[in-house]
């Protein structure tokens, strides 16, 4: 499987940290800005982890991970929630649809990588 | 009583009216007196009573009442045509 | 002279009698009452006081009791030369409610119970109807008197006979004159007069006697008043006792006799003879006194001891052979009895067919009431079936009792017994407190004591009562003697009834007035009574259809409104081709005043109330004035309520509109801060991740090292621009803006915000339409805020317009002095339920949708446009979405912080 990581994310300035920050520890990292086929992306081709915004054009993150975690194929993939959303609702219904772990932006850079690292199957 | 006379002004016709309906009030009230007070003169017991005298005091009181009467009916008949209007029938008595 | 003489005498007085009647209603027909409703003719009428008990009677009294015979007529006399008082008021209140006899007046007082009308009525039939079976003897003892006279036998089977036949001749008279027609008023000027006519021939009569007695027999007043004190004996002395009683009882019976307020009250065509009849009828009864006592002494000494004292006015001229002067007198004394049985039998004949018989028909016969015509014939009939049977019922009683001496002292008796009307009758007047629970217990007790205690022991021992009540007591109780009661026995039989009957009378009236409840209806009368004189006296005298046409309107008014009231007549009257107000009262006219009445207070109230007043029913017009005002201030009242209830509603739906708006306002405050967290922290994250990136840059090539800090300074700027919007849109809000007023030409400011549009989702391809010619005008305004408004509302379309190939139709118009550019596109355009938001802060249409921006730019657009002196609005309808933004195109030059200020307060 490797050590691929898709991240579903529109600000193109976050998705360029996030792909610097895992391709220096050796992630191969993949990005897709717009969230209306995220989860057929995902289907196709299932990654070590998924890295999804919330706030997304087209589609909210959490309907990504709702349909995401009732296909048979993706159910087991790691899903981390990013997002600028910070509050409590938010977080109770990322858990709720069943995320496998919820980051608040900002984020520290290393808190991203061990959270990569901590959550990927590979 | 004299003669009427015109009225100085309003005030006092209404004060000699409001007497005169005193008066037609107050009648009766004497008429009554007067009528009552021969069954308090004295009969001597067993006697027959002086009827004849009683019965002169009785209808000169009864004649008083009725000129008095009539002299106050015609002054109030004069209220009555006022709170009346215009009603036909002036001075029919 | 001879018996067939005396009938033929009789019988011609008895025609010219109708034919005096007959003339005087035809005259009245032809509506020439005037002389016939003259206060003479009223006082003459008012002699049915004096019937053949004080024709024959009073001359017997006296010669057994001596002047005591003349309280019968004191009384009276202080009652009328006190009319002042009372008997004014009773007229005036008769005249007001229409009433038609004492228990009609007693009955309407007390909340129009028919309960009282009935008690009343049967105490009235019960004490006149011995009375008149008095008259009717008198008429027949005269009539033996006069025959025997003459034939020197008695002929008893011959009087019963002449009775019988002066009952039918009565009865056909007072059917004839006093049933002819269903006035109104009650009143009967045939049948009044005629009375007058007997009243001066009984007065005539007695006074002829009197003058032969003292001047043909005696020697003049001296020789008589000599006479008298020659013939006084010791039970002539007047007793106090009774002399008080008597003034009293007879005082009372002048006002509570049932044919006295007939001619009193009843037949009474104006307040003003009530005047003259004051001393004038006092004047009469002087008259017909003042020869009593002389005629008694001179019977006493002339006539055989044991002959009938009650008959001297006739036997003394016929024994002294004065046959012209007995013809005269028995004439007289036949008035007096025939004109008191006319006239008690109307009176009584009215109250049985209002109290007693219509209404059991009616009980009787269910169903719809019949019509008016039917009604009339009804009333009529059953008033003639009554006059047949008082008058059988005083024979039979005549012919069963005749002669007894009970029959003699039924005068006083009847007295009492009316007198028993007086506590109610006086409440009635003067007592608004009075009610009907008082005045039916007051008057039942009275009633029957009267009955126990005077009337039934009258027929003497054995009759009614037995001897052992009368001695013992009823089961032997002592203290219910009825000559007795409660052990008083210091009172003679009369004034021992009088005084109980009268005071347990008042007792029990005053207790269950002071109890009892009194209904509306009887709070109404009790105070149209009490305050008889502050009515305007609207009742008297109406008669034309104008007067029913005007207390229409009158009532009318007060229902509908004056206005309205007034509009609707006059157009009524407008089409029957009347001026004015007043239209005719015809049917139709009627039944749209009740229509209209109807939609205020309901059908059955308003046909109640018309009928009232066309139909001139019992219920007065001031009555209903009363229930209109009433009735009028109810639905004031209720309409306040309304409006108050109404006003409720609508502040509670402003209430629950501000609360929907400020509910919306805080969902939209929270997804405002979510989404200002969310626009904060993404251009954070990008300089928080990039500036560790940095931080940690060993090894880094310098061409991504400047990359990433140019990213860092590009999210910096990002944020400032953020934080900018926020500031500028705070500061557009409290109006504290500084306007940059300059000069530009609108089609440079529209390119100018093409371009800077562009770039916004550039890859999209819009087809703008533009109207060169109509955009080359110059306004005068802060050009870069109008320009900022044109870019967020052309980036708004290239963000959101859902067409395949978006086009971009800017039009310019001028509306006076404002320009109106107007924006569309031709996308989906906005919902209509989202309308209202748009221009709301942090409104986004959906989370989804957003593309970028805090859902600041419309609330910034709105702001602007306000300190500019216009407007931005969404046009509805228009297939894609249109935003109009229009403003002046000269902006007036005014301090900053006053004329932007009210116009945006005033836009609000």
């Amino acid at each position: 499987m490797g050590k691929r990581v898709l991240v579903i994310e529109d600000e193109a300035n976050i998705s360029e940290a996030i792909r610097f920050i895992l391709s220096r520890d050796g992630w191969e990292v993949e990005i897709h800005p717009d969230g209306t086929d995220a989860a057929s992306v995902v289907t196709a081709c299932p990654p070590s982890l998924v890295i999804l915004d919330v706030m997304l054009p087209g589609r909210s993150g959490f309907d990504i991970l709702r349909s995401l975690r009732e296909a048979e194929p993706t159910r087991a993939v790691p899903v981390l929630m990013l997002t600028a959303k910070g509050q409590a609702a938010d977080r109770e219904l990322a858990a709720r649809f069943g995320a496998t772990r919820f980051m608040t932006k900002p984020f520290a850079n290393a808190d991203l990588l061990a959270a990569v690292r901590d959550l990927a199957v590979t | 009583m004299s003669a009427p006379q015109e009225p100085l002004f309003v005030a006092r016709e209404t004060f000699r009216r409001r007497r005169l309906m005193d008066a037609a009030r107050l009648l009766p009230v004497l008429g009554l007196f007067l009528v009552l007070l021969p069954m308090m003169w004295p009969a001597p017991e067993g006697e027959a009573p002086r009827a004849a005298r009683e019965g002169v005091y009785l209808f000169l009181v009864w004649f008083g009442l009725i000129i008095a009467a009539a002299v106050l009916a015609r002054r109030l008949s004069a209220v009555l045509n006022g709170e009346s209007g215009t009603a036909s029938g002036e001075g029919e008595m | 002279m001879s018996v067939n003489l005396l009938v033929i005498a009789c019988l011609a007085y008895v025609v010219f009698l109708f034919l005096v009647a007959f003339a005087v209603e035809r005259q009245a027909e032809r509506g020439r009452v005037r002389w016939l409703r003259s206060s003479l003719i009223y006082t003459l009428s008012l002699s049915v006081y004096c019937t053949a008990w004080t024709f024959y009677g009073a001359v017997g009294y006296a010669a057994r009791s001596g002047l005591e015979f003349v309280t019968i007529y004191l009384g009276p006399t202080l009652v009328f030369v006190g009319w002042w008082l009372m008997l004014r008021k009773l007229v005036r209140i008769g005249k007001q409610q229409r009433v038609t006899s004492i228990a009609d007046m007693i009955s309407a007082r007390y909340g129009k119970s028919n309960l009282i009308g009935v008690l009343v009525t049967l105490l009235c039939i019960v004490a006149a109807t011995p009375y008149i079976a008095l008259q009717l003897q008198s008429i027949a003892l005269s009539f033996a008197a006069f025959t025997s006279e003459l034939n020197g036998d008695g002929l008893s089977d011959r009087q019963d006979f002449f009775a019988l036949w002066v009952a039918a001749g009565l009865a056909l008279f007072t059917i004839l004159f006093g049933t002819r027609n269903l006035d109104a008023n009650e009143q009967h000027p045939g049948v009044v007069t005629a009375i007058a006519v007997e009243a001066v021939v009984k007065l005539l009569a007695l006074i002829a006697v009197g003058v032969f007695v003292v001047w043909v027999v005696a020697d003049g007043p001296g020789d008589i008043l000599t006479r008298i004190d020659a013939a006084a004996r010791p039970e002539w002395a007047i007793q106090p006792g009774r002399w008080i009683g008597l003034v009293f009882l007879a005082g009372v019976a002048i006002i509570c006799l049932p044919r006295m307020f007939q001619v009193t009250v009843v037949e009474n065509a104006d307040e003003r003879h009530l005047a003259t009849a004051s001393w004038a009828f006092p004047l009469y009864l002087f008259a017909i006194s003042l020869f009593v006592l002389p005629i008694a002494v001179v019977g006493l000494e002339l006539m055989p001891s044991g002959s009938n004292p009650d008959l001297f006015v006739l036997t003394l001229p016929l024994t002294l052979g004065q046959d012209g002067l007995a013809m005269l007198a028995f004439l007289g004394g036949f008035s007096a009895a025939t004109s008191m049985v006319i006239v008690a039998t109307i009176a009584l004949a009215t109250m049985v067919s209002n109290h007693l018989m219509v209404p059991l028909w009616l009980h009787f016969k269910k169903g719809p009431a019949g019509r008016r015509g039917d009604m009339r014939g009804l009333v009529l009939n059953s008033r003639r079936l009554a006059i047949c049977l008082l008058l059988g019922l005083g024979y039979v009683y005549y012919a069963v009792t005749g002669g007894s001496a009970a029959l003699a002292a039924i005068g006083l008796i009847a007295f009492v017994g009316v007198a028993q009307m007086l506590p109610a009758l006086v409440g009635a007047l003067f007592w608004r407190g009075a009610n009907r629970i008082g005045a039916a217990i007051g008057l039942g007790a009275g009633f029957l004591i009267w009955l126990y205690a005077l009337f039934l022991p009258s027929f003497g021992p054995g009759v009614f009562l037995s001897a052992q009540v009368m001695a013992e007591g009823p089961f032997g109780i002592g203290w219910l003697r009825p000559y007795a009661l409660f052990g008083v026995t210091t009172l003679d039989p009369l004034l021992h009834a009088l005084f109980w009957s009268l005071t347990l009378n008042t007792v029990a009236f005053v207790t269950g007035s002071l109890l009892g409840f009194p209904t509306p209806i009887e709070r109404v009368q009790g105070a149209q009574f009490v305050n008889a004189f502050d009515i305007q006296a609207g009742a008297r005298g109406w008669s034309q259809s104008a007067a029913e046409a005007e207390d229409l309107l009158a009532m009318a008014q007060r229902i509908l409104g004056t206005a309205e009231t007034q509009r609707f007549f006059q157009a009524h009257a407008a089409a029957q081709g009347k001026a004015g107000f007043l239209p005719d009262t015809t049917p139709q006219f009627l039944d749209a005043v009740e229509r209209k009445l109807a939609g205020s207070v309901g059908a059955a109230t308003a046909h109640a109330m018309i009928e009232q007043i066309v139909g001139r029913a019992i219920v007065s017009v001031e009555d209903l004035m009363a229930v209109a005002s009433e009735t009028a201030q109810i639905m004031e009242y209720s309409n306040q309520l309304e409006g108050k209830s109404a006003e409720l509603e609508r502040t509670a739906r402003q209430l629950r509109e501000a609360n929907d708006m400020l509910t919306k306002l805080s969902v939209q405050k929270d997804a405002f801060l979510s989404q200002i967290s969310h626009e904060l922290r993404t251009p954070m994250t990008s300089i928080r991740a990039f500036s560790e990136i940095l931080m940690d840059a060993e090894g880094m090539p310098p061409e991504d090292q400047v990359k990433y800090a140019r990213i860092i300074h590009d999210e910096t700027i990002r944020l400032t621009r953020l934080l900018d919007d926020l500031l500028d849109l705070s500061v557009l809000e409290n109006g504290q803006v500084n306007l940059d007023i300059q000069e530009a030409r609108l089609s440079d400011l529209i390119d100018r915000a093409i371009l800077a549009s562009n770039s916004v989702q550039p890859q999209r391809k819009f087809r703008i339409q533009r109207d060169s010619a109509a955009e080359q005008v110059k306004v005068e305004t802060d050009t870069g805020r109008l320009s900022q408004v044109f870019i967020n509302v052309l980036s708004n379309a290239r963000k959101y317009c859902d067409a395949d190939a978006p086009v971009m139709e800017i039009s310019v118009a001028r509306n006076e002095d404002m320009i109106e550019v107007d924006f569309a596109d031709n996308g989906s355009g906005i919902p209509f339920e989202k309308q209202a938001l748009i221009f709301e802060k942090f409104a986004r249409l959906t989370d989804q949708m957003q593309a970028g921006g805090a859902g600041l730019g419309l609330a910034i657009c709105r702001e602007i446009m306000i300190n500019l002196g216009g407007s931005i609005a969404y046009v509805p309808g228009q297939g894609g979405a249109v935003f109009r933004v229009s403003f002046p195109q000269v902006l007036a030059r005014t301090e900053p912080d006053q004329g932007p200020v009210s116009e945006r307060s005033a836009a609000e």
